[in-house]
């Protein structure tokens, strides 16, 4: 009796409850094709992360660089710092170095403390250097360089002059980057984004040993093949691999073991970067922050937080689904319950005396009250088949038709520079200027990360089964709001509502 | 069947308050037959819905049989209409989506009948007031007479003791009305039921055992001079 009076009321106004349903299905079809385009674009931002950041890597702790220490604004010739003086013309300058890269050392200790932290599965240090080497002649100088600035002229900054540039020109700056990486923990770090192309990884052995492994790009450009020697900070290396890194990376050119990193940098004990494994992926945040306080005064980030560095449309993508996506399907979805409601309300008003007869004739309050509800909910679950199905349409409508996501990455993840670099290289501050501003190497690593670390990545808006659980549970929850309004109309009815005027 | 004393019942009106029953005494035999007439808006539907358990005297006590419907609680009225009264009304108010025999069918609803069994008694109440093939017609497809007769199978196929009748043939023509009195005075005398039945028409009221008039919310009972 019940689903038969039930259908025939739905087919009596069968216009109404379609009406209803689609209000529904549009809310519920908007709220699955945003979720749906959300964790796409959650998906494409986690894909640029995991390109630039390592996959498995949850977190990393690095420390901004205090100063005079382990910065790259200590550069220099090594025969001028704090002396105005210069080196006379016709000096054959010839100098290598290998420095940590515009990121603050951390303790070794504090990887070991890292690893202890709750739900902290592994943790890798990585010291991130960089080599400069310079060879030139110190050129005869016809006008003063600058009090402060050293001899640094610069083609993007204030002192810009013809002696600066003749100057400048007569050196020949060549700078790789070299990631000491932890070779028991390759699974996280630098590395584990990479492929193999040729050669061999690192094994256990090679902990002290003089082998390297180079970024195919870098490889090709410079003709390095597997087998070669290769000099880092005038050091011999055996290349034992080549390793490929995933586009839109910005890999470092050698990766070499870390002890040897840091006895070659004599930053022995020292890491610039830890790259840290929650053994429960969903619970980052609650890591990211017990990290913090364990290791105090380092700047730990995770993938949410690194998110917020990454610009370009898939930024834009991001909030376009979790603003205006969101709020358009709530307020959608608000809209057809009350709409819901209000036609479900109307049609019990229309029916009192049918109620009042129910009651009459000993039906219990609770009996007409399902009734009502179980039409509405009927009504509800139809509106939510259709609704998964136009979500469905949705989310292949965005994955079609949405243009594909470009991102960039601002802010350094790969230790390239702060501020104080970006700013120095064109500007006033020098090379070898006694009081320059900052680094040589933080200019030319920026300049390249931007270049290199704009990805693009095709948004797909995967419809998962939880979405359509919620979409099911939102419709039979539209349903069961209207109905209570109904419902709640229909019990407070009296049976003698039998014999009311009103039909 | 019933016993009412000093019944009262209290409408809020706007503001004001109406007294649609201003102290009604009246007794009821079991099998009895009792018409009620009056003008318009005198009380008489109070006073029916007040016997059939479809609204709760303001004052005095309303036993039907052993029990004081004033005094019970919301679950037993409804079991009382469930079980023991049959009421029809002047508007019929089959539901309007339900065949005759689900109409029917309804008043089984609360008592928990199977459905087989529930069909088969609706079946038989159909056939009792001569619309076996009628069955499945919706209630716009029954004329008024029609529509008539499947409310008293509604209300007669849970075997009530009590039927209450507002009107029954207030909507109906002439002939109609003769046929559905005759179909109510037949089922009355086979069943041995209690009725009380509101009318307009000196005609019907005339056939009644006992004849009441209802004036300003108070009622004088005439014993039919035979
Ligand atoms: N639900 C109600 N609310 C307020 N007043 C009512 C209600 N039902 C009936 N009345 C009033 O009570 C009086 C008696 O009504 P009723 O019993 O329907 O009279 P009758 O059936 O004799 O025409 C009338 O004045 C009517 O307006
Ligand atoms: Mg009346």
């Amino acid at each position: 009796m019940f689903f038969t009076y039930l259908w025939r009321e739905l087919r009596r106004r069968a216009r109404q409850a379609i009406f209803i349903a689609i209000g529904l299905a549009l809310g519920i079809g908007l709220v699955i094709t945003v979720t749906a385009a959300a964790s796409g674009v959650k998906n494409a931002q986690a894909s640029v992360l995991h390109s630039l950041y390592g996959v498995g890597t949850d977190i990393t702790v690095t420390k901004a660089p205090t100063a005079g220490s382990g910065g790259p604004q200590s550069f220099g010739f090594g025969l001028n710092t704090g002396t105005a003086s210069r080196p006379a013309a016709g000096t054959k300058i010839d100098t290598e170095s290998l420095r940590g890269t515009g990121l603050g050392t951390i303790s070794s200790t504090s990887v070991t403390t890292v690893a202890s932290t709750k739900d902290v599965a592994a943790a890798a240090g990585g010291l991130e250097l960089t080599d400069t080497k310079i060879t030139g002649t110190i050129p005869a100088i016809n006008s003063s360089g600058g009090s402060g600035g050293g001899f640094g002229g610069g083609e993007g900054g204030g002192s810009s002059g013809s002696g600066g540039q003749s100057f400048r020109s007569s050196f020949t700056p060549t700078t790789f980057t070299v990631d000491g990486v932890d070779i028991t923990n390759g699974e996280l770090g630098p590395l584990s984004t990479s492929k193999l192309s040729s050669g061999a990884t690192f094994t256990s052995a090679d902990t002290t040993a003089h082998v390297a492994l180079v970024d195919s790009d870098y490889a090709t450009s410079n003709k390095i093949k597997v087998g070669n020697k290769v000099t880092i900070d005038k050091t011999s290396f055996t290349v034992i691999g080549i390793v490929t890194a995933p586009s839109g990376d910005t890999p470092p050119d050698y990766y070499i073991p870390l002890t040897v990193a840091q006895t070659l940098a004599s930053m022995k004990n020292d890491v610039n970067e830890i790259y840290v494994t929650a053994t429960n992926g969903q619970d980052i945040t609650t890591v990211a922050s017990a990290i913090t306080k364990a290791v105090p005064g380092t700047t730990v980030t995770d993938q949410d937080s690194l998110a917020s560095q990454v610009t370009g449309s898939i930024s834009s993508a991001a909030s376009l689904a979790n603003n205006l996506g969101k709020w358009l399907a709530i307020a959608v979805l608000i809209a057809a319950f009350l709409l819901a409601s209000l036609l479900t309300m109307s049609a019990v008003s229309r029916r009192i005396r049918e109620f009042g007869t129910l009651k009459a004739l000993g039906w219990k309050s609770r009996r007409v009250v399902f009734q009502v509800m179980g039409e509405s909910i009927a009504i509800g679950i139809v509106g939510g088949v259709i609704g998964v199905g136009l979500g469905f349409l949705g989310a292949a409508a965005v994955g079609k038709f949405a243009p594909p996501l470009t991102a960039s990455l601002t802010s350094g993840t790969t230790g390239t520079a702060t501020p104080g670099g970006a700013r120095s290289f064109g500007g006033g501050g020098g090379f070898g200027g006694g009081g320059g501003g900052g680094g040589f190497t933080g200019g030319f690593n920026q300049a390249a990360s931007n270049a290199a670390s704009t990805v693009t990545e095709h948004l797909t808006a995967p419809v998962t089964i939880a979405a359509v659980l919620a979409a099911v549970v939102l419709a039979v929850l539209g349903g069961l709001i209207a109905g209570s309004f109904g419902g709640w109309r229909a019990a407070r009815l009296r049976p003698a509502a039998a014999l009311s005027k009103v039909a | 069947m019933y016993k009412l004393t000093d019944v009262k019942k209290d409408y809020a009106k706007g503001r004001g308050t109406v007294h649609a029953l201003q102290g009604v005494d009246l007794e009821i035999a079991d099998g009895e037959w009792m018409a009620i007439q009056g003008p318009t808006g005198h009380g008489k539907s109070t006073l029916l819905q007040i016997l059939g358990g479809l609204d709760r005297a303001t004052s005095g006590s309303v036993l039907l049989d052993e029990t004081d419907l004033t005094r019970l609680g919301e679950g037993s009225m409804t079991k009382v209409r469930a079980t023991t009264i049959g009421f029809i009304f002047q508007t019929f108010n089959l539901i309007p989506t339900l065949s005759a025999q689900e109409n029917v069918e309804t008043a089984l609803v609360p008592l928990g009948v199977s459905a087989q069994s529930r069909k088969a008694r609706s079946a038989e109440a159909l056939a009792s007031v001569g619309l076996s093939d009628r069955a499945r017609h919706l209630p716009t497809e029954l004329s008024g007479g029609q529509q008539q007769r499947v409310a008293i199978a509604r209300a007669l196929v849970k075997e009530p003791k009590v039927l209450l009748a507002d009107e029954p043939t207030g909507n109906l023509d002439e002939d109609t009305r003769d046929e559905i009195i005759a179909l109510l005075e037949k089922l009355w005398q086979d069943k041995g039921l209690s009725m009380v039945m509101v009318t307009h028409d000196t005609a019907v009221a005339r056939r009644a055992q006992r004849l009441g008039t209802m004036r300003n919310g108070k009622l004088t009972v005439k014993q039919k001079v035979v």
